[in-house]
This record gives C-alpha cells, sequence and structure tokens, in this order.
C-alpha cells in the first residue's frame, strides 16, 4: 500500500541519512590526513581523480602505547562500573520485585527519578562530595577517622563511583522487569523438593533472571565505555579514558582524521557487545 | 513474601547511595560562602544571583527550545517507527531498520557526536547547507537519538496492546489509514506523551553531542554549566542544581500521586 510505504520512507531516511551516512564520513575521515586547513584533512579523491587513503592513523594508534593503554584502561573501568552496578542492583531490584504493590511503585519512582535529572549535574554533585574539603572528607574527619583529607578527586576511584552512580538505574530497570515477571511459586517448590535457599538461587531465579542481567550490564557497559563527563571532571591525568582521548584530539589538537579512527576502533571494539544486546532483546521480547 | 534483613540493608545503602548526592547539593546551595564547601552561614543569595545571570537564562531559552522542538520531531518520528516494527509485518530492510532504531540507545555519546558534526561539515561543503551551526544542527542531533526512545516506549505499549478494537474497526470497513488514527494513536497517546517527556528531558541533559554539533556563539544550558563546573564547585551553580531537582522531584511524584489515586 502507498501510504505504508511512505510512513516507513520517512523515519527510514532520517536514520539512513542522520545515523547511518555519518559512520561512512567517519570512516571517510579516519583514513584520510591531517592538514593544516578548512576542513583540517585531505580529501579521499585527489586532484587527478585518484583514490587517496592511508592507514596510518590506525598504525599509529597500533603502534602507539598510550592508546592500548586507554583502551583497556576504558574496557577495564566500565567492566568495573558494570560489576559494582549488578552487585549493589541485583538485590535492589529484587527487593523492589517482592515489595508490597504500594510501596513498590513508590521505590520504582525513586529509582527512575534521577534519569530525568541532569545526568551532568548528578556528576557535578559528587565534586562536592569527594573534594579534599567535601562532604565525605568532613564527615570523616569530624568522626576522627582521619586527620587530613584523603585525595578522593582525580582518581580513578572517583572515575568509578561516578560511573556506578550514573548508570546503576540501567541496571536496576531490566533486572527488575525480569524479576517481577518471574513465578514465585517455582523458588518455592525447588525449596520444598529440598534445594536450600542458595541452591534454589543459583538452579532457578539466576537462570530465569539471565536475560535481565546480560540487558543491565551491556546498558551499563556500552555507554560506559565511552563516557567523557566523568573522566573529565573527577578523573586525573591517570583516568584518561577513551571517550576523553577523542574529545582532546579532536577539539584541543585539531587532529580530525586521527579522533575518526579512535571513534572506529571503539566502535569495532563495541560492535560485538551491540549486537549481543540486540539478540537478547529479542529474546526478552520472545518471554513476553 | 517478608523480605530477609540483608536484602532490606542493600536497599537502604542504595537509596541513601543514589540520593545522597542530591541532598547535599541542595543544602550547599543555600550557603553564604563563596567557597562552596565551607559552610558560610544560611543564605539565599545564590538564587537571586541566578536569575540576574543573562547568560544562563540565554542558555537556559536555547535549550528549552531547542528540546521542545526535537521532542516532537522525535514523537512523530519514533511513533512511526514503533508502527511499522509492531504493525507492518515483514518488509524489504526491516533488519537494518530496527537495527538503527535500537542503536542510538546505547551508542557512546562522543561517536555520536563526532559523526553527526562531520556529516554537517561534509553537507555544509557539498550543499552549502547548514550555514551556521547551532539550534538546527542540534535539534536534528537530537531528534535522531531521542526517536529511539520514542520508539521503544511505542513498541512496548503496541506490543502490549489487544489488536481486537482494530481489528473490529476493520472488519466494520474502516480503512487502514482510518483506524490508524482513530483507534491507534489514540489508544497509544498515553505512549507517545510519555515518549515527549523522555525525548524532551533528554535533549535537555545532553552536553556531548551538543558540544560536537553546536557552533560559536550557541551555548545551550549543559554546555554553560560544563564551562563553569570544570573549575570546580560553584555556588550558583548548586543554586541551579537544587532549582532542577526540586522541580523534577515534585513534578514526578505528583504525577504518581495522581495516578495512584485514579488507580485506587
Amino acid at each position: 500500500m502507498r501510504w505504508q510505504r511512505v510512513t516507513v520512507a520517512i523515519p527510514y531516511l532520517w536514520l539512513l541519512v542522520f545515523f547511518l551516512l555519518p559512520f561512512a564520513i567517519i570512516l571517510k575521515i579516519s583514513l584520510a590526513d591531517p592538514v593544516i586547513a578548512q576542513p583540517p584533512f585531505t580529501p579521499t579523491f585527489d586532484a587527478q581523480g585518484g583514490l587517496s587513503v592511508t592507514l596510518d592513523n590506525f598504525l599509529f594508534l597500533l603502534t602507539d602505547k598510550l592508546y592500548a593503554i586507554t583502551y583497556l584502561n576504558s574496557v577495564l573501568m566500565a567492566l568495573a562500573a558494570m560489576l559494582l552496578c549488578l552487585l549493589l542492583g541485583f538485590p535492589m531490584a529484587y527487593g523492589i520485585a517482592r515489595a508490597a504493590p504500594q510501596t513498590r511503585s513508590l521505590l520504582l519512582l525513586l529509582i527512575v527519578l534521577p534519569f530525568w535529572i541532569s545526568f551532568l549535574l548528578r556528576v557535578y554533585a559528587w565534586m562536592g562530595l569527594l573534594n579534599n574539603y567535601g562532604v565525605i572528607n568532613n564527615v570523616l574527619m569530624w568522626l576522627g577517622l582521619i586527620d587530613q583529607p584523603i585525595q578522593f578527586m582525580y582518581t580513578n576511584f572517583a572515575v568509578f563511583i561516578g560511573l556506578t552512580y550514573s548508570y546503576l538505574p540501567f541496571m536496576i530497570l531490566p533486572l527488575y522487569a525480569t524479576l517481577e515477571r518471574m513465578d514465585l511459586d517455582l523458588i518455592e517448590a525447588a525449596q520444598d523438593l529440598g534445594a536450600s535457599r542458595t541452591q534454589a538461587f543459583w538452579d532457578v531465579t539466576w537462570p530465569l533472571a539471565r536475560a535481565g542481567v546480560i540487558a543491565g550490564c551491556l546498558l551499563v557497559f556500552i555507554p560506559a565505555m565511552g563516557e567523557y563527563v566523568i573522566p573529565y571532571l573527577l578523573g586525573g591525568p591517570e583516568s584518561m579514558l577513551i571517550g576523553r582521548v577523542l574529545f582532546d584530539e579532536f577539539f584541543v589538537n585539531r587532529d580530525w582524521p586521527l579522533a575518526s579512527s579512535v571513534a572506529i576502533v571503539l566502535l569495532l571494539l563495541l560492535v560485538v557487545p551491540i549486537v549481543f544486546m540486540q539478540r537478547n532483546e529479542a529474546k526478552l521480547e520472545e518471554v513476553e | 513474601m517478608k523480605q530477609s534483613r540483608l536484602i532490606i540493608s542493600i536497599l537502604v545503602f542504595g537509596y541513601a547511595f543514589l540520593y545522597i548526592p542530591l541532598v547535599s547539593v541542595i543544602f550547599y546551595s543555600f550557603n553564604d560562602s563563596r567557597l562552596a564547601t565551607v559552610w558560610g552561614g544560611f543564605s539565599t543569595r545564590w538564587y537571586g544571583e541566578l536569575f540576574r545571570n543573562d547568560q544562563i537564562l540565554d542558555a537556559m531559552f536555547l535549550s528549552l527550545r531547542i528540546a521542545a522542538t526535537s521532542a516532537t520531531f522525535a514523537t512523530i518520528l519514533g511513533t512511526m517507527a514503533g508502527l511499522i516494527l509492531v504493525r507492518f509485518g515483514r518488509f524489504r530492510g526491516r533488519a537494518l531498520f530496527s537495527g538503527m532504531i535500537t542503536s542510538p540507545l546505547v551508542m557512546p555519546e562522543v561517536i555520536t557526536g563526532l559523526s553527526l558534526l562531520l556529516l554537517f561539515v561534509s553537507l555544509q561543503q557539498l550543499i552549502g547547507w547548514p550555514g551556521q551551526r547551532g539550534f538546527s544542527t542540534i535539534t536534528i542531533a537530537h531528534t535522531t537519538f531521542s526517536m529511539a526512545y520514542v520508539a521503544v516506549v511505542v513498541r512496548s505499549r503496541l506490543a502490549a496492546m489487544d489488536e481486537s478494537l482494530e481489528e473490529a474497526a476493520m472488519d466494520l470497513g474502516c480503512g487502514p489509514l482510518r483506524v490508524i488514527f482513530d483507534i491507534t494513536l489514540p489508544l497509544i497517546a498515553p505512549a507517545m506523551v510519555a515518549g515527549w517527556l523522555l525525548a524532551f528531558t533528554l535533549s535537555l541533559d545532553d552536553l556531548v553531542i551538543a558540544s560536537f554539533v553546536s557552533g560559536p556563539g550557541s551555548s545551550t544550558l549543559p554546555m554553560y554549566i560544563f564551562s563553569k563546573v570544570k573549575l570546580g564547585v560553584t555556588p550558583d551553580i548548586n543554586a541551579l542544581a537544587s532549582l532542577i531537582i526540586l522541580f523534577v522531584s515534585v513534578g514526578l511524584l505528583l504525577s504518581w500521586a495522581t495516578m495512584r489515586k485514579r488507580s485506587a
């Protein structure tokens, strides 16, 4: 039908132009050389119409140790934040799912509420807490536990806390969705048949919640990998994450080709988890 | 079912973790001292200064305009996308389409921002548009990522919905377009409103993508805040943050309370 085609065509074209095409352009520029010009990179085709591409940027990323360390640092930091989110988020989601309906909706609201408050301001709030003269150090000194402030700000620890704090709701919501749907009789049945509480958890609850666990972990891990604001505001020189390096290559060094190749490599690292997430989403929908 | 003590203590700890930073910002916003972390007595002067700061007001106005425009486009496009995915069955290129609509949900902002800026620069070389980056480019960028969120909200509502009303209308001789406008859209209206609000908030919230695609002279509110807090904690940003926290909390709690009353 014609109107159906038009309905498909409009959002389809929008996404092709503003989502897919930009990636082709990043790829194109990552294969160019930087020059001092406007825009600051060499054209893909030279004056004679010949193809002029170079892998120099990618070779540079491979040979310069700093980038390898930064990518590794980002993976480790994102993994650490993901694990702490899971450790804290799973029991929270479980507790919310098992609460009385009246309390449950309030508890859920309190999980969603931070979403609606600016992300930037929530990270900023931690600057006031972690400062040398901030709330945490003041409280610890007042309690007499320490004599002089502990350096929290501008460390990997601050970035780790910032990531966990910002992405915790992304972990709790999908976990809650699967745990809430779970049939409690199954756990009771397992216990009636002689399983201990731990056994019942690992043999019944965990496998049933797995799709939610995967969804939550990926929703934390993937965006945390490219995070810019948190390492910038809370991190120090040793906590270089790849999102910040990309931003600086682009805005500070004005090396567009190198920034583009940093983005391409980050994207390649994320392709597997992103595809995995979409598969998992499809599975979650089937369960519904 | 009774909760174990362990679960309850983790819940308490988790909520404290989520809310202590927000409470501390509100507390310090009433601090008279310019050194934002040293208590210098109670004062509301930073709130007054907020409203005399033209830069903040300009940035806020620009952000609100972008958020309202991009949320409206995102709701239209995202609703279409949701309808396509749930009701249109198979069509050529469906896999690519559903991939493109879900990827922006997790795509790191630095990649989205960089890729869109490079697109705008290339377009400007080729066709001369956009001549200047600012309102229009930020609006397009925000529409693109927030339509994905609207599509998710609309899609889950459509998937949970009973198709029998639409079928009944068809049986009674309604054309497919009329079914959509007279039956489907009114039924998913709450999801569209929720999607619009979500898109609006996401747009107001975005710093990284806007930093890439904006041009000189057009600072959104997050860009202004970021340029100030880069240098450390400042009392007027504490006041601004507190106002936003209070506004959002009161709004959400009120809507929660009315919904609860209605469902009770």
